[in-house]
C-alpha cells in the first residue's frame, strides 16, 4: 500500500486535519461569547463560593502576633505570658483599625460568648499592659482569657484556610484536641435538613411523574388542535409569577379557604383539614409549580414514538397492559429521565414556596443558606452549605448519567 | 475671610452632590417625604432621598469603596451595633442636634440617633374573640382562647414571648434567656402549643393570617395592625403588655462629604413637633422625649412611645442576639423538626 501523497508533498491526512482544525476554530469562535458569559456569570461565582467555604481570614489578618505566638503552643494548657502580650497588642491594634469585629464574630462561632469577650476587652485596652503583666491584666478584664477553649478557638481560626465551615455544614466540629467529632445534639441540624431537602425533592419528582405522565400521553395522542389547547393550560403556570401561584395556593388551602369550605359544605369534614403551613402544602404547591418541567420533556419524547409498535404488539397477541409496559414504557425512559432530573434539581433548590407554605419543620437547605447570607452574614457557613448541596447534586447527576447510559433506548426489546 | 471663601468654594467643588438620605422605602418613606424631606428642603438645604433594604454588607461596600454616595442612612439596631464597631459611621455629636437630653435614653447611641420606635405586639381579631387577651400568658392559653397562633419563625422574639408567657417579668427576660435553663424553659413553654403555631416570615403575613381566620392571635408589628384597621376597616386589637420594641436609627456614613448638611437634617428631624407629624401619619413612635406632647390624643393611644404602652414593654436586646442568634437558630430548628 503506497501512501497517497498529494500536491505540495503534504499527506492527505495532515491536510484533512488542518481543514478540520480550522473548522473547529471557527466553531469555537462562534461559541466564545457564550463561553465567556458562562465563565463570568457561572463558573467564577461558583468558584468564589467554594473558596469562601474554606477561607478563614479574619483572625489571621487581624491578629498576626497572636497567631505567631501560638504557632508553637501544644494546646494542652493556657499559653504563657508572650501569647498574652501578643494578644493585648493585637486587640489594641485591631480595635484601632476596626478589624476587631470580624475576629469577635468568628471566635463567637466556636464558643458562644467570645464576641463579648473580644469586643469588651478590645474596647478597654487603651495602653499596652506593662511587660510581664499581660496575662493577669487580660484575665482580670475577662476570665474567659484564662480558659483553654478561648485559645483553642483562636488557634483553630488562625487561617488562612480551614475546614471549620465545611465540617459545620455536616454537623461536625473539631474538639479541643483537634480531632473531628459530632456537633452537640441541639446544634446538629444540617444533615437532617439535607435529608429533608432531598426527601421533598424525591417526593415532588414522584408526584410530578405520576401526574404528568398521563397528561403528556394525552397531549401526544390528541389531534393537533385539541393538544394545542391543552398545551396552553400546561404552559399557563409559566406565564404567572411564582409568588402569585404560591399565594394562590395559600388562599385555596388555608383553614377557611376554598377547599376546606367546599369539603365542609359537602359534609365530608367537620373541622378544617390542615393543608397548609405543613409538608402537605409544600408538596401540593411545589408539585403544581414544577409539573410543566416534567410534562414537556415527556411529551417531546412521546411525540416521536410511532404508534405502529403498539399495534404490532397487540397484533402479536399482547394484552394492552403488557404491550404498554413492555413496548411503550421503555421508549419513554429518556423523557422520564430528563423530566425527573430537571424537576428534582429544581426542587432541591426551592426557596420561596416552602418558605411561604411550609411550617418551621419544612424549610429546605436554601432557607438556611439565605438566612446565613442575609440575616447573620455568616458567609462561610452559607457557602459551605451551598458547596455540600452542589457536590450532592453533581453526584446524583452522575448516578443518573450512569443509569441512563446503561440502558440507552433499546426500546426494551432485549428482555 | 478670602481664604474661607476659597475653602468653601473648594469644598463645594469637592462635594458636587447634594445631601442624600436613605430610608426603608414604601409607605413609610412616602410619609417621611411629606413631613421630613420636603419641609427640610424648604429650609434651604438641597437633598434627595433613596431607599434600601438593609444589610451591613451594603454599608461596608459603600464606606470601604471610598465612594460613599450616601450620607444619612436609616439602619436597624443590628446594623447600628455592627457598623459602629466596624467604624462605618461617624461618631455622632449630639450637641449639634439638640443635645442628648432631648431624646429618649434608649434612642441615644454613640454612632446614631433614634428615628422610629416600633413594637412586636400581640394582635388579635376583636370580631373573633369573645374576650380580649391581656398578655402573652393568654396567647398560650388555647383552652380559653381557642384557635391557632402566629409567631415569627426563628428564635428572636419567640423565646422572649415564651418566657413572658411563663411568668418571667419583662425586665428579667434576657437575664433568664442568658442561661441554659432559661432557654430550656422557653422551649418547654413553646412545646405546650407547638401544634397550634403557624410560623410567619414577613411582616405582611400576620395581618393576613388574622384576616383569613387562620390564627386567632399572632405576634405582629404594631404599625401593620394600625394600617389594617385604617385602610381595610378591620377590627383588630393590640395588647401592649409585654410588647417587644426595637429602634431604627439615623447614622452618618464615614467619609460623607456632606457632614454639615447631615447634621442640619438630623437636627431638623429631631425636633419634637416635626416628629409628631410622622406619628400622626404612620403608627411609629419617635425618639424625641416631647414628641408625644404634640401628637393628637386619639393617635397617641396607638403609639409605641405612649407612656401607657411603654410601661411593660422591653427593648429587643441587640447585643444578646448578635451573640446568640446563630446558636439559638440551630437550636430552634432542631426543636421545630422534632
Amino acid at each position: 500500500m503506497v501512501a497517497v501523497v498529494a500536491a505540495g508533498d503534504i499527506p492527505l491526512k495532515r491536510r484533512l486535519r488542518r481543514a478540520e482544525r480550522a473548522r473547529q476554530f471557527r466553531a469555537l469562535a462562534l461559541v466564545l461569547p457564550l463561553l465567556a458569559f458562562l465563565l463570568f456569570t457561572f463558573l467564577i461565582p461558583i468558584g468564589g463560593m467554594l473558596w469562601r467555604s474554606v477561607e478563614d481570614p479574619e483572625v489571621g489578618q487581624a491578629m498576626p502576633r497572636t497567631v505567631a505566638a501560638l504557632s508553637g503552643w501544644d494546646g494542652k494548657d493556657v499559653p504563657g505570658e508572650p501569647a498574652f502580650a501578643a494578644l493585648a497588642a493585637d486587640l489594641r491594634q485591631s480595635y484601632q483599625d476596626r478589624s476587631i469585629a470580624g475576629v469577635a464574630k468568628r471566635l463567637n462561632y466556636v464558643s458562644n460568648g467570645l464576641r463579648t469577650t473580644v469586643m469588651g476587652t478590645a474596647r478597654r485596652i487603651h495602653d499596652l499592659p506593662a511587660p510581664g503583666t499581660a496575662r493577669e491584666t487580660l484575665i482580670a478584664m475577662d476570665p474567659a482569657w484564662g480558659e483553654r477553649i478561648t485559645w483553642t478557638a483562636i488557634k483553630g481560626a488562625s487561617g488562612p484556610v480551614s475546614d471549620f465551615y465545611l465540617l459545620g455544614a455536616l454537623d461536625l466540629k473539631r474538639n479541643m484536641e483537634g480531632s473531628i467529632v459530632r456537633a452537640p445534639e441541639e446544634q446538629a441540624i444540617y444533615v437532617d435538613v439535607f435529608g429533608r431537602t432531598f426527601g421533598i425533592g424525591l417526593g415532588v419528582t414522584a408526584l410530578c411523574l405520576i401526574l404528568g405522565f398521563p397528561v403528556a400521553y394525552l397531549l401526544a395522542s390528541l389531534p393537533a388542535g385539541q393538544s394545542n389547547l391543552l398545551m396552553i393550560f400546561v404552559l399557563l403556570p409559566f406565564w404567572t409569577s411564582l409568588l402569585v401561584r404560591t399565594c394562590a395556593w395559600i388562599v385555596l388551602l388555608q383553614g377557611e379557604g376554598l377547599i376546606n369550605d367546599l369539603l365542609r359544605w359537602v359534609g365530608l369534614i367537620d373541622a378544617p383539614l390542615r393543608l397548609i403551613y405543613n409538608r402537605v402544602g409544600v408538596f401540593i404547591a411545589m408539585t403544581h409549580v414544577l409539573l410543566p418541567f416534567m410534562i414537556l420533556p415527556l411529551y417531546s419524547v412521546m411525540r416521536s414514538i410511532s404508534p405502529a409498535y403498539m399495534r404490532a404488539a397487540t397484533s402479536l397477541g399482547a394484552p394492552p397492559a403488557v404491550a404498554f409496559v413492555r413496548i411503550y414504557l421503555p421508549q419513554t425512559l429518556p423523557g422520564m429521565g430528563a423530566g425527573c432530573l430537571l424537576v428534582f434539581i429544581l426542587a432541591i433548590g426551592y426557596y420561596i414556596t416552602p418558605a411561604l407554605v411550609g411550617g418551621a419543620a419544612d424549610q429546605m437547605i436554601s432557607y438556611f443558606i439565605a438566612f446565613y447570607t442575609t440575616d447573620t452574614v455568616n458567609w462561610g457557613l452559607a457557602s459551605a452549605l451551598g458547596a455540600v448541596l452542589l457536590v450532592a447534586t453533581l453526584l446524583l447527576a452522575m448516578v443518573y448519567g450512569k443509569l441512563v447510559h446503561g440502558q440507552q433506548n433499546t426500546g426494551g426489546l432485549k428482555n | 475671610m478670602a481664604t474661607l471663601t476659597a475653602v468653601a468654594a473648594l469644598s463645594a467643588a469637592a462635594n458636587a452632590r447634594d445631601l442624600t438620605v436613605v430610608s426603608w422605602g414604601g409607605a413609610y418613606q412616602d410619609v417621611q417625604k411629606q413631613v421630613y424631606f420636603e419641609p427640610f428642603k424648604a429650609t434651604g438645604t438641597a437633598m434627595n432621598d433613596e431607599s434600601w433594604d438593609g444589610g451591613i454588607g451594603v454599608l461596608r461596600a459603600k464606606v470601604q469603596g471610598g465612594n460613599a454616595t450616601w450620607d444619612v442612612v436609616q439602619v436597624e439596631s443590628e446594623e447600628l451595633a455592627l457598623g459602629c464597631e466596624e467604624g462605618l459611621f461617624q461618631p455622632l455629636d449630639f450637641a449639634k442636634i439638640g443635645g442628648e437630653a432631648q431624646y429618649l435614653p434608649a434612642t441615644v447611641n454613640s454612632c446614631g440617633v433614634g428615628a422610629i420606635v416600633y413594637d412586636f405586639v400581640l394582635g388579635y381579631d376583636k370580631d373573633k374573640l369573645k374576650s380580649a387577651p391581656k398578655g402573652w400568658a393568654d396567647f398560650f392559653d388555647t383552652k380559653t382562647y381557642p384557635g391557632k397562633r402566629g409567631l415569627r419563625q426563628g428564635p428572636k422574639t419567640t423565646l422572649e414571648i415564651a418566657l413572658m408567657a411563663d411568668g418571667v417579668a419583662p425586665k428579667d427576660v434576657y437575664k433568664e434567656l442568658g442561661t441554659d435553663a432559661g432557654v430550656e424553659r422557653a422551649f418547654k413553654k413553646l412545646d405546650s402549643i407547638k401544634n397550634d403555631i403557624v410560623w410567619w416570615k414577613a411582616g405582611a403575613q400576620p395581618p393576613q393570617l388574622l384576616a383569613s381566620g387562620e390564627v386567632a392571635m399572632t405576634s405582629v408589628y404594631n404599625g401593620r395592625i394600625d394600617a389594617a384597621n385604617k385602610k381595610e376597616k378591620k377590627n383588630f386589637g393590640m395588647v401592649w403588655n409585654g410588647a417587644l420594641f426595637t429602634i431604627d436609627s439615623w447614622v452618618i456614613l464615614k467619609g460623607s462629604p456632606n457632614t454639615e448638611a447631615s447634621y442640619k437634617f438630623l437636627n431638623y428631624v429631631g425636633k419634637p413637633e416635626i416628629q409628631a407629624k410622622l406619628s400622626e401619619n404612620i403608627a411609629y413612635g419617635t425618639s424625641a422625649k416631647d414628641a408625644p406632647k404634640h401628637v393628637k390624643p386619639d393617635v397617641l393611644a396607638d403609639l409605641p412611645t405612649a407612656e401607657a404602652n411603654m410601661a411593660n414593654a422591653i427593648e429587643i436586646n441587640t447585643a444578646f442576639w448578635l451573640e446568640n442568634l446563630d446558636r439559638l437558630t440551630e437550636r430552634f430548628n432542631k426543636w421545630a423538626a422534632k
